[in-house]
């Protein structure tokens, strides 16, 4: 053990079990599992990730490199960042993490805040800067990363003043202390994102604040020579934390290689901790350490560590010399820790004197403080010899590590610059510096200074790499916060929904919409039922749930002038009380969407829209409204969820809604297709429509969706005697495919104009609307653009599968010249048999040719027909 | 006549899941919805002074003009949403009567009068927990000196569409639309597990 015997902020009543690769060890409440391994005198921790060495704690914060642990589901931990709790199982990692295969059973949330000051960093720094500002009643945040407030301040003689302090700042009502919160992303307007460590799980702070402060700190950086990254060689910093925060001595004989004042404090902390200080090295006096020496292996894999270290000259002049040691503090100086300032877009510059990068300009409403803004006087840099590599002997780079947990060397770096390479940003990419979980915290200045001195640059005139977010590894798991299951994504219901449920629907997603797709019966499968569910709405009466369809009310004097401008069709003609069918496209000619425009009052318009088209149309008309035609006075209002929309489908479906609606004349003189009624059942109020979307008699049923269900009730009831069936999308599909009638979405894709759907019927040349222009063009005009045709397979057994690519000639060589694509295809009750719907290559001139689809295998024929395989002349929908 | 008998508000079937909660949490947390509210969207020319004075003399207030806000009189309320577009707010089975008073006073001014009462159903939050739940989904500031008493919001509760209304002191009024009140019910209940 090489636990001091006193000190530290450690509970030493309140001991912890935990286990390292298996092996069973005890640590104290306070501990870190890094301060608790030393203290176990566990050295080496990982295995590097290309070269395999062993690696041991390099550090005592966010910025370690190398003691890379797995905890459970979390594959790659800072053992210096895991809190120890009872029971705590970690393994270090040998090379890369393994992704756990079960499932994350964490907790994770997002919070959203606001304040007028976020202070980022809670050592003596952030913790002034929140004193001064909760002064002023404003909403202030402070945010640390550790388990407790305080910084480097933490068991460095300042707890007085800590406690005073962190009182005061808790007695303010409108002040919120986080810890265990990591800022990892500034973004425009102090956007700032902070993940939150939770037990089990963790919390994503989305804070919006008026003013930032950065009290970030500074990470020390290393020196490099060879064999730099070996256990028991750490940043001096490091070295006091563990002694004085955790009163764990880090080593038995150490040697401390600086090129700064701030290691003075480090040798008497050394010696206070019964750790002998065997030499101190100091390139200001015109020694390194220029190599070390390992431990031999073995040792239960505790060899590998530094067992003694090689010392020289500058100048090479003299004698090298060995000095025995088991612990290497080393320090080069200090970052300031300007992550989430170069990501907000603040500028940098380099500091001579202080050798460093220091802020130049903040963006607008970010502050710099403390160690952050240069101010490295708490950190006693003092007198700094800007040192960065000491010079290899033999010109062998190969174990001068600059970025430990990429395992990328010198020798990488003299790689990069002797392929050409000139700038940081690409030497960062060919040697991956900078580019581990650790973000190159102890690494990317120390490149920035090898490339500067290999090309004989200022430091300042290389610069640094572009810093972005995340400053710390963030987990799928907070980023998905409590979006998982059914909470995902919204699931958006109708009224009948929990009726669907009832009865034994199968549902689909449609957008974020639930609709039944079919209602099997006992064991049905989908296409029995789906085939049951067509013959009942062709012969009988069947009932659909059509509320998901987008409704637009559309209001105001110019509403027909809209209309005719939106849709190819026109809509003077059109009587109150009357619906027509439109089709609409976007200026490329091209069809975007359809649905039935209804007539309802003068000036008193709604349209309905394709269900997954209900939010891209409102937001299209909205467009054209307030930037186009802004002359125009027609008023948009979405409907969409105000109404529930029952379809009662089949020849005997006026006999169902004439049960209803008993004093409501139904015969075709006096309720024609395409008529609108009002009415009311039981006392529900009904909006009835004769609209089909299979080709049968049919009636939509409309009504405040408080009334949905009641209205769906009802309509089964009254159908109960001719054997009302209700039926999803599936069958939907089908009736309306073998009428022909298109889905946007799924005969169209973006590419296919009203004319190549055979719909020119529907094209007015007698007004303008959104895309005629483009309809006009060559290339919309050509006669071999594909047409929506129809295909029957020469065996009425076989289902092409949607999406089959057709050619002519399937024997030919491949590629062979692809003609067309299916766009629909099913099995037919009423046909008997398969069919689909296609979009061929001038498909209209080749009606009665062969096509064939050539599948894994085999090919399908059929042939090309007319895209209507159902009552052509539209007798049943008319009747 | 009007069947109130077979009416069913989108979440009926969780009277007893928010009854239950509001036990729990012993008043800092109750969540009810308040069902068939008449909800009526209104549209006109906010410079078309005589119609402006005309709804004001149907409402008994002036429609609110500044952003954002709300103005209220005996049970009635109109909620500002865009610079011309008002949600007006009244009592269950009140749509009718409000949208006729609303009509009269049109004298052939341009301007939409439609009825959604069904289109979205009303929840109401209160106790001291009910912004602390909604800053786990909403991304606005709904601190008293940004969203105080009177104010209202056209936001996001998670991934859904809400009208957000600070009733009181203690209150949060969103007004969900019913296709997703579902997913807004569950997404409040899995949040006070936070």
């Amino acid at each position: 053990m090489s636990r001091v015997a006193s000190g530290g902020r450690i509970d030493r009543t309140r001991a912890i079990r935990f286990s390292f690769n298996g092996t069973r060890y005890g640590g104290y409440e306070g501990d870190t599992l890094a301060s608790a391994l030393l203290a176990n005198d566990v050295r080496v921790v990982a295995n590097s990730v290309t070269y395999g060495r062993p690696r041991g704690v390099f550090s005592a914060g966010i910025e370690e490199p190398n003691a890379l642990v797995q905890v459970g589901h979390d594959t790659m931990l800072r053992a210096t960042q895991v809190e120890l709790v009872d029971g705590l199982e970690a393994i270090g990692l040998n090379g890369r993490g393994r992704l756990s295969s079960e499932p994350d059973t964490g907790r994770y949330d997002k919070i959203y805040a606001h304040c007028e000051v976020l202070v980022i960093g809670g050592g003596r720094a952030g913790i002034t800067a929140a004193l001064e500002a909760g002064q002023t009643g404003d909403r202030v945040i402070l945010v640390d990363e550790q388990a407790e407030l305080g910084g480097r301040l933490l068991g460095a003689g300042w707890n007085d003043w800590l406690e005073a302090s962190l009182a005061t700042l808790r007695s303010q009502p409108d002040m919120r202390l986080l810890t265990r919160a990591t800022a990892f992303g500034h973004y425009d307007q102090n956007l700032v994102l902070i993940a939150q460590r939770l037990p089990n799980g963790g919390r994503l702070w989305q804070v919006r604040a008026k003013r930032v402060v950065l009290a970030t700190g500074a990470h020390e950086r290393p020196l490099i020579f060879a064999n730099n990254d070996r256990p028991g060689i750490m940043l001096a910093g490091a070295a006091r934390t563990y002694i004085n925060r955790y009163g764990v001595a880090p080593g038995n004989r150490a040697v401390i290689f600086t090129n700064n004042d701030s290691t003075d404090a480090v040798a008497a902390d050394l010696k206070r901790a019964g750790i002998s200080v065997e030499a101190i090295v100091d390139v200001r006096a015109g020694e390194a350490v220029v190599d070390t020496i390992p431990s031999p292996a073995g040792g239960g894999g505790q060899g590998g560590g530094v067992r003694a270290v090689v010392l020289a000259t500058l100048t090479g002049s003299g004698a090298r010399r060995e000095v025995e040691c088991d612990l290497l503090c080393v320090s080069g100086g200090f970052n300031p820790t300007l992550h989430l300032f170069s990501q907000a877009q603040g500028r940098l510059r380099y500091d001579e004197g202080l050798a460093c990068f220091m802020p130049d300009s903040a963006p607008p409403d970010v502050e710099v403080v403390g160690a952050a803004a240069g101010d490295l006087a708490g950190r006693g840099q003092g007198t700094i010899m800007p040192y960065w590599v000491v010079p290899s002997d033999g010109r062998d780079w190969s174990t001068h590590f600059v970025d430990l947990e990429r395992d990328v060397t010198v020798a990488d770096v003299r790689r990069a610059l002797d392929t050409g390479m000139r700038s940081v940003e690409h030497v960062k990419r060919f040697t991956t510096i900078g580019t581990g979980s650790d973000q190159g915290k102890t690494a990317g200045i120390n490149e920035t200074a090898i490339v500067a001195t290999q090309l004989g640059q200022p430091v300042g005139a290389v610069g640094v790499t572009t810093f972005r977010p995340p400053y710390v590894p963030v987990s799928f798991g907070l980023m998905a916060g409590r979006n998982r299951g059914d909470l995902f994504d919204p699931i958006r219901m109708t009224a009948m929904h929990p009726w669907h449920v009832a009865h034994g629907a199968v549902f689909e997603n449609v957008g974020q919409w639930k609709r039944p797709w079919y209602f099997p019966r006992h064991d049905e499968d989908i296409e029995a039922a789906v085939l049951r569910e067509c013959q009942a709405a062709r012969e009988s009466v069947a009932v659909m749930d059509a509320s998901t369809l987008g409704k637009i009310d559309i209001q105001g004097p110019h509403a027909v002038e809209f209309l005719n401008r939106m849709y190819t069709n026109a809509f003077d003609s059109l009587k109150v009380g009357s619906c027509r069918y439109g089709l609409m496209c976007k200026v490329d000619g091209m069809v975007f969407d359809d649905g039935v425009v209804m007539h309802l009052a003068p000036d008193h318009w709604l349209a309905t829209t394709t269900t997954g088209g209900a939010a891209a149309v409102l937001d299209w008309m909205e467009e054209w409204l307030q930037t186009e035609w802004t002359d125009l006075r027609v008023h948009l209002t979405s409907v969409t969820d105000h109404w529930a929309d029952v379809a009662v489908v089949g020849p005997r479906s006026r006999d169902v809604v004439g049960a209803l609606f008993p004093e409501l004349a139904l015969d075709p003189e006096s309720f024609p297709f395409m008529a609108i009624r009002e009415s009311d059942t039981g006392g529900i109020p009904v909006r009835l429509h004769r609209i089909t979307f299979s080709g049968e008699l049919a009636y939509e049923l409309w009504t405040p969706r408080w009334y949905g269900l009641a209205l769906w009730e009802a309509v089964m009831a009254a159908g109960e005697p001719f054997g009302i069936t209700p039926y999803g999308t599936e069958t939907m599909h089908v009736l309306r495919a073998e009428k022909g009638y298109i889905i946007c979405g799924q005969e169209t894709d973006g590419t296919v104009t009203p004319q190549d759907l055979g719909m020119s019927w529907i094209v007015s040349k007698k007004k303008a609307f959104i895309g005629q222009r483009s309809q006009r063009r060559s290339d919309t005009a050509r006669p071999d653009r594909k047409h929506l045709v129809g295909l029957l397979p020469v065996d009425g057994d076989q289902l092409l599968p949607e999406g089959a690519q057709l050619v002519v000639e399937p024997e030919g060589a491949i590629p062979m010249k692809m003609v067309g694509h299916v766009t629909s295809s099913y099995r037919s009750a009423t046909l008997g048999r398969t069919f689909a719907l296609a979009m061929l290559q001038s498909g209209r001139e080749r009606l009665g040719a062969m096509v064939y689809a050539p599948l894994n295998g085999h090919i399908v024929g059929a042939t090309v027909t007319e895209p209507i395989f159902y009552d052509k002349e539209n007798v049943r929908r008319d009747s | 006549m009007i069947a109130e008998a077979v009416r069913r508000s989108p979440l009926a079937e969780y009277v007893d899941k928010f009854a239950a909660l509001s036990a729990d949490s012993r008043g800092d947390l109750s969540i009810r919805e308040v069902p068939f509210v008449s909800q009526l969207n209104l549209r006109a020319d906010p410079k078309d002074a005589v119609l402006i004075q005309s709804f004001a003399a149907v409402l008994g207030f002036a429609l609110p003009t500044v952003p954002n806000t709300v103005a209220s009189r005996e049970g009635r309320r109109a909620l500002w949403l865009a610079p011309d577009e008002w949600l007006v707010v009244g009592p269950e089975g009140q749509q009718g009567v409000i949208e006729q008073e609303l009509r009269n006073g049109l004298n052939g001014a341009f301007s939409s009068i439609v009825d959604v009462s069904a289109n979205r159903t009303v929840l109401e939050l209160r106790g001291a927990m009910a912004r602390d739940l909604l800053t786990h989904g909403v991304a606005i500031d709904l601190d008293e000196r940004s969203l105080g008493i009177g104010r209202c919001a056209q936001t996001m509760l998670a991934k859904a569409q809400v009208i957000l209304e600070r009733r009181d002191d203690s209150a949060f009024v969103l007004y969900v639309r019913a296709s997703f009140a579902h997913y807004v019910a569950d997404w409040l209940l899995d949040a006070l597990a936070e």
